[in-house]
């Protein structure tokens, strides 16, 4: 990460789980809401979906003391510094902002999916209706214009902030301390020590084994590697990246098929 | 609230008890977490169950549904045995050194004066001893037998720990956790506050909840300070605003009394409801309800009233003495088929209200219907319902599209009582037009056929004053604001002050009973100044004592007053109990800080100085309180539907002042097997009380898409129940089909020797829309509510839960 | 009020530190511009911008309704970041506030009137309802108006109409439903404070 880069802190410690930054997301962003059923849990959409980029994940943990915890995690793009998505993109679609962001551009969008099987933490979502991959961009439009990412401005208890890289990692790891002094033993920084550092960084409250859907070791896949050393450089030799970045998913993965359109009544 | 949200911030202790105030008050949750950090406040959730608000506190304390006054009963008990209060506080600011009429008496569950037929108290007995000036005797020293301190330590010493640990399921450990860490806010410069809601209010129990923890408040000196009081968090936007202007049967706006069939003349009328004090050194400020009332009459009537037809007292309905008249007993009546047409603005009784089975039923009884609302919803749609046919419904139903919040101009009073005054951002679509302007036209029209055709009564009709549109006949907020506000009707001068006709009266002060002024409602008066300036529009942004007041952003009623009874803030002198939150201050010759209770000066000051709670007719804080529906010291009394079937504290099992509901379809069934689990009823962040406006957004609907029963997993692995499968609730009056939600967060009580088990539903769903999201939880709960209010008992019944 | 003077960084929630973006050297030039979404961030920066009060809790938290000037249409609300009690943030409900607009298709447009024993709304016109409910309100109170109760005493009241509602209407809309209901003798009225 660089030092003019920003980063979103989400202190899951403060979090109450009201959801205005999942549905200030949609609100910007205009992404429906979708027909969903109750499976058990608050949690819902049950994942990210291409119209849910950020979700707040409960789950119910009992700690060794047997004292309850009702664990929020808001999750959602991360933002990494070597972002495996960026990485794959054959079409530029998916791109480093000025902020060190990952941003998309889904006109450039060519629905190939790599990006799914590049990110560590599962975040990019296909649409087969639109063909195209969707998520978080942490309002990259909104960020250009001095405005804080709307899920950020709309949370209530400063579960989530956003500011330049230094302040946020002082201030995580500051709340840290604090936490620690405060009986939570295993309060950690999650998101700087991987993927060259993350530009969303969690303060957890327990060890990240605990949460659910959280890779303990995130790292871009090998393939995705070996992707971005020897195909990549071909596709940036395109000037539009969209035609040959079809092309090279052709001859890498044979000719796409487009899915069946997925339950897209918005209630 | 007495306080405001901001203010939550300034608290020490924030106990947290009949409210989910992060779940349904997320933005007052900002405040109370900031209260954790900037001055490490311990938060207290105690709830039966695991919340999102449980999450966020330092602990949570699972208590079993309908036992709060157990709870606090036994903290009471724990503040007097270990001299946890505030004495200076309670000597001078609380009624704690009068002295009861020795015919009062407590035994087994019952106060003095108990009628069991007519289930009403007598309240004869429920007096203080007075003096020769008719002033009530007191002892400083709160050591006469009789007095109201000693009669309180007497009635709580049953409270003891294992008692209320028994009653409530909260483990003896618990109880003390929360006894000490609350009780330590009794001293001068430690502020603890409460927040409740529905989960106090929603029982047969609910006001006198409230007033145990009133007690509580001002044993350890809590009211009237910074980071103090007893906090309302209100479920709905303007439910302030609605209440203020009185859409209830008892009350007329301003919380002026509804006239009473006994009280056929307006002197009668006042007299009965101006109180009277012979103490010098109480304010008695309701002395003034006479000038509150008839400027009332005044704006109602305007010129048509007059000091010779007692300004228009005889066309105001009269209640029948003692009779209520609340939601309930409407469709009670409406079941019997004795109520003809009903007007639903804005609201879906056919989810919201109790045993929703038979309001349903009753509905089918009406001739006409009128609705207003931005969606469509249960109620109006009630003769498509699930089983309803049709063909055999007579009823006339108007649905008439409203504007949406946004879609006009307005004022609305938040739980903190700041009427915050907001504009028209668009047009409403199509037909859609404000409440106002329907009501305004409807009214105008029947109006316009009692002066072409005459009619019964016309009277009250005819000379309502009804000229609350702009030049281009559409509903104008503005001019019923000032209306509200009150004027003045003829040149006045009052004091040094003189007033022009027609200008806006600046004070509730000023309101006069000679029908020199009109004025809607006296709380409001101050929302405009003058000469017209519209103070809800304020958004100044200056917060000169550094505790979050913000003066000069809206008008808060009363006279701008943020915290009420605040000079009970500051000791006999006038200096702050608390000198780092300094609220309010006596500098010698006034007040400085928040607009004060009054500009008298303080209590020590024995010829100008008042006591500190105003309203009240003897200038203070009510321990013993004898206004209540079922006795001045709260009681426990189990819930009309509960897992025991005998009281362990007395020998009368529920409230002995609720009114009982006989119709076929009020079946209750209590300590029953085929009912054996303790069911309550909540609401959830994603959806607003019946869902009536949320459930058509995707948005939300998509978080929260349908009914759920929340199980403890105990519980399920007896009943072989397993997460996210279909299960029936039912009661003895209906069933609900619905998720199962099996979690960690309901853990079984153990109750008399016994394991009850407490499961827990939202009551945001009804049939119409989603279609397969489940339809109202109401159609479980009885038809029973509060002594004192008639607020239903949502939040304690019996049910089973079983597979499908 | 509008708080089109105070200009578009007053909807921004500043920064928690006051910091903005642009100061600290940050390239801005447009390199990668989605045309839709730019469009966006600049019609609300064109935009009228008239505050609001939520309509769900009693919190009172503030929102800004931005309205495109030329059809007078609301296209984004989010959090009044000069509000003292929410200072710009929402929580699930507040932040879909757009949703309650007319750009929800399930808000009714016209009157819906439901005649004796059928299965189904009509539309009708305003007029026309406003018209048949006066009259049906005149004819039940002509027929039902009681002078005097069992005990003699008098009561001027209507029993067979009552008035539910509401606690989301404006306080001026409250206080004219309840002049109007006193008005005409009614007794049965009650509303959310109590349920």
């Amino acid at each position: 990460m660089k030092g003019t880069d920003f980063v979103k802190l989400i202190d899951t410690t403060r979090c109450t789980a009201c959801r205005g930054c999942q549905v200030a997301c949609k609100q910007w962003n205009e992404m429906p809401g979708l027909r969903t059923r109750n499976r058990g849990s608050y949690q819902n959409p049950p994942d990210l979906e291409w119209n849910t980029w950020t979700l707040v994940r409960f789950q119910e943990h009992e700690n060794g003391d047997g004292v309850l915890q009702w664990l929020f995690r808001k999750d959602g793009c991360m933002h990494c510094t070597d972002a495996g998505c960026v990485k794959v993109c054959p079409s530029g679609a998916l791109f480093y902002t000025e902020f060190g962001t990952v941003g998309i551009d889904r006109t450039k969008c060519i629905g190939c999916k790599e990006c799914l099987f590049a990110c560590p933490f599962e975040v990019p979502k296909y649409d087969r209706a639109t063909d195209k991959v969707f998520k978080c961009d942490l309002c990259y439009t909104r960020l250009r214009e001095g405005l804080l990412p709307a899920c950020v401005k709309s949370c209530p208890t400063g579960a989530l902030t956003f500011g330049a890289v230094d302040t946020m990692l002082k201030t995580a790891y500051a709340r840290v301390e604090d936490l620690k002094q405060d009986g939570h033993p295993d309060a950690n920084v999650y998101g700087d020590k991987f993927v060259g550092g993350t530009h969303v960084l969690y303060v957890l409250g327990e060890k990240p084994e605990i949460y659910d859907s959280l890779p303990q070791k995130p790292a871009v896949p090998l393939t995705v590697i070996a992707w971005k050393d020897f195909l990549k450089p071909l596709s940036l030799l395109a000037a539009g990246g969209v035609i040959l970045g079809s092309f090279l998913h052709y001859i890498i993965h044979g000719p796409k098929s487009p899915d069946e359109n997925g339950d897209r009544d918005a209630t | 609230m007495t306080n405001h949200y901001i203010d939550l911030k300034n608290s020490d202790c924030i106990l947290i008890m009949g409210s989910n105030a992060a779940e349904h008050h997320p933005i007052a949750f900002k405040w109370i977490l900031r209260a954790k950090e900037q001055n490490g406040a311990t938060l207290i959730h105690v709830d039966p169950r695991f919340t999102r608000t449980s999450a966020r506190c330092d602990f949570h304390v699972p208590l079993r549904s309908g036992t709060d006054i157990a709870f606090l009963g036994g903290m009471i008990r724990y503040i007097i045995e270990n001299e946890k209060y505030f004495r200076d506080y309670v000597v001078h600011y609380t009624n704690a050194s009068f002295i009861v009429s020795p015919d009062f008496h407590f035994k087994d569950g019952l106060f003095s004066g108990y009628d069991a037929e007519k289930r009403k108290y007598n309240k004869d007995t429920w007096v203080f001893e007075k003096d020769s000036r008719g002033i009530p005797k007191r002892d400083m020293t709160l050591n006469h037998p009789r007095c109201v301190f000693q009669l309180l330590k007497d009635h709580y010493s049953r409270y003891t720990l294992d008692k209320v640990s028994s009653i409530t399921g909260v483990t003896k450990e618990n109880l003390l956790r929360v006894y000490k860490a609350y009780s330590a806010t009794g001293v001068p410069d430690k502020a603890g506050t409460e927040c409740y809601a529905l989960g106090w209010t929603h029982h047969t129990t609910g006001s006198q909840n409230i007033r145990t923890m009133s007690i509580i408040q001002l044993l350890l000196g809590n009211m009237g300070i910074c980071g103090g009081g007893v906090n309302a968090l209100r479920g709905e936007p303007n439910v302030q605003g609605s209440t203020d202007h009185a859409i209830l049967y008892n009350i007329l706006p301003g919380y002026l009394k509804m006239p009473a069939a006994s009280l056929d003349t307006l002197e009668k009328y006042l007299g009965k409801n101006t109180p009277k004090s012979n103490d010098p050194q109480s304010a008695n400020y309701y002395q003034n309800y006479p000038n509150f009332f008839v400027s009332f009459l005044k704006a109602l009537f305007d010129d048509k009233g007059t000091a010779e037809n007692g300004f228009g007292y005889s066309w105001l309905p009269k209640l029948d003495d003692g009779a209520a008249y609340s939601l309930m007993h409407l469709f009670d009546k409406m079941y019997d088929g004795k109520v003809k047409g009903l007007f639903v603005v804005g609201t879906d009784p056919a989810v919201s209200s109790p045993n929703a089975n038979k309001v349903r039923k009753a509905l089918e009884n009406l001739e006409w219907m009128v609705c207003e609302n931005i969606f469509d919803n249960e109620t109006h749609c009630f003769w498509k319902g699930p089983g309803v046919d049709p063909g055999k419904i007579k009823t006339e139903v108007f649905l008439l599209p409203a504007s949406a919040s946004m879609e006009k101009e307005g004022s609305q009073s938040n739980s903190g009582r700041w009427v915050q005054w907001k504009y028209k951002a668009a047009e409403a679509p199509g037909d859609a037009a404000a409440v106002g302007e329907l009501t305004i036209r409807i009214m105008a029209a029947i109006k316009e056929l009692y002066a072409r055709e005459g009619g019964a009564y016309p009277d009250p009709v005819l000379n309502l004053k009804w000229d609350y549109i702009d030049k281009n006949g559409k509903y104008d907020a503005l001019k019923v604001a000032k209306q509200i506000n009150g004027h003045f009707l003829r040149d006045t001068t009052i004091g040094d002050k003189t007033f022009k006709r027609d200008q806006m009266v600046p004070s509730f002060g000023m309101l006069q009973s000679d029908g020199s002024t009109s004025g809607g409602n006296w709380l409001m008066s101050g929302s405009f100044t003058a000469d017209g300036f519209n103070n809800m529009e304020k958004r100044g942004k200056d917060d000169p004592t550094g505790l979050g007041l913000f003066p000069n952003w809206s008008f808060c009623w009363p006279v701008n007053r943020r915290i009420i009874y605040n000079r009970a803030s500051c000791d006999l002198n006038g200096k702050p109990f608390n000198p780092k939150r300094k609220l309010l201050e006596w500098t010698g010759e006034k007040w400085v800080g928040d607009v004060p209770d009054g500009p008298w000066p303080p209590q020590a000051d024995k010829e100008k100085g008042k006591y500190p709670f105003i309203m009240k007719p003897d200038g203070l804080g009510a321990i013993f309180g004898p206004g209540m529906a079922e006795g001045p010291f709260p009681e426990h009394y189990e819930p009309l539907e509960s897992p025991l079937t005998v009281n362990p504290m007395s020998g009368q099992r529920i409230n002995p002042a609720i009114e009982f509901f006989n119709g076929e379809m009020d079946k209750v069934a209590s300590a029953d097997e085929k009912f054996p689990y303790v069911c309550t009823s909540y609401s959830c962040t994603e959806h607003w009380c019946s869902g009536a406006l949320t459930r058509w957004q995707a948005w939300l609907l998509e978080m929260q898409p349908e009914l759920y029963v929340e199980i403890g997993e105990k519980l399920a692995i007896e009943k072989g129940i397993r997460n996210g499968q279909r299960v029936k609730v039912s009661s003895a009056r209906g069933e609900v089909s619905c998720i199962a939600m099996v979690t960690k967060r309901f853990k079984p009580f153990q109750v008399e020797g016994k394991t009850v088990h407490q499961v827990g539903l939202p009551f945001n769903y009804g049939w119409l829309f989603p279609k397969d999201g489940g339809d109202s939880t109401n159609l479980l709960t009885p038809t029973i509510g509060d002594a004192n209010t008639f607020c239903p008992e949502y939040k304690a019944f019996m049910v089973n839960v079983t597979r499908i | 009020m509008e708080i089109t003077r105070r200009g578009f960084l007053t909807l921004s929630g500043a920064v928690a530190s006051g910091l903005t973006l642009s100061p600290l050297g940050i390239n801005l030039k447009p390199a990668r511009a989605y045309a839709a979404d730019l469009n966006k961030a600049n019609r609300i920066k064109a935009a009228k911008q008239v505050t609001t009060i939520c309509c769900y809790c009693s919190v009172g938290c503030g929102l800004v309704c931005s309205v495109d000037k030329i059809t007078g249409k609301i296209f984004n609300i989010e959090g009044d970041a000069d509000h003292p009690i929410s200072e710009g943030s929402l929580c699930a409900k507040g932040a879909g506030f757009f949703d309650l607009t007319e750009a929800n298709r399930h808000r009714l447009r016209k009157v819906l009137y439901r005649a004796p024993m059928s299965d189904k709304w009509e539309e009708r016109e305003m007029d026309w309802a406003i018209d048949r409910i006066a009259r049906l309100v005149k004819t039940e109170r002509d027929k039902s108006f009681i002078t005097t109760n069992a005990k003699g005493q008098t009561v001027n009241r209507v029993e067979t109409i009552g008035h539910l509602g509401s606690s989301n209407v404006d306080s001026e809309e409250c206080w004219l439903m309840v002049a109007k209901a006193r008005a005409l003798g009614m007794v049965y009225i009650d509303h959310q404070a109590r349920v």
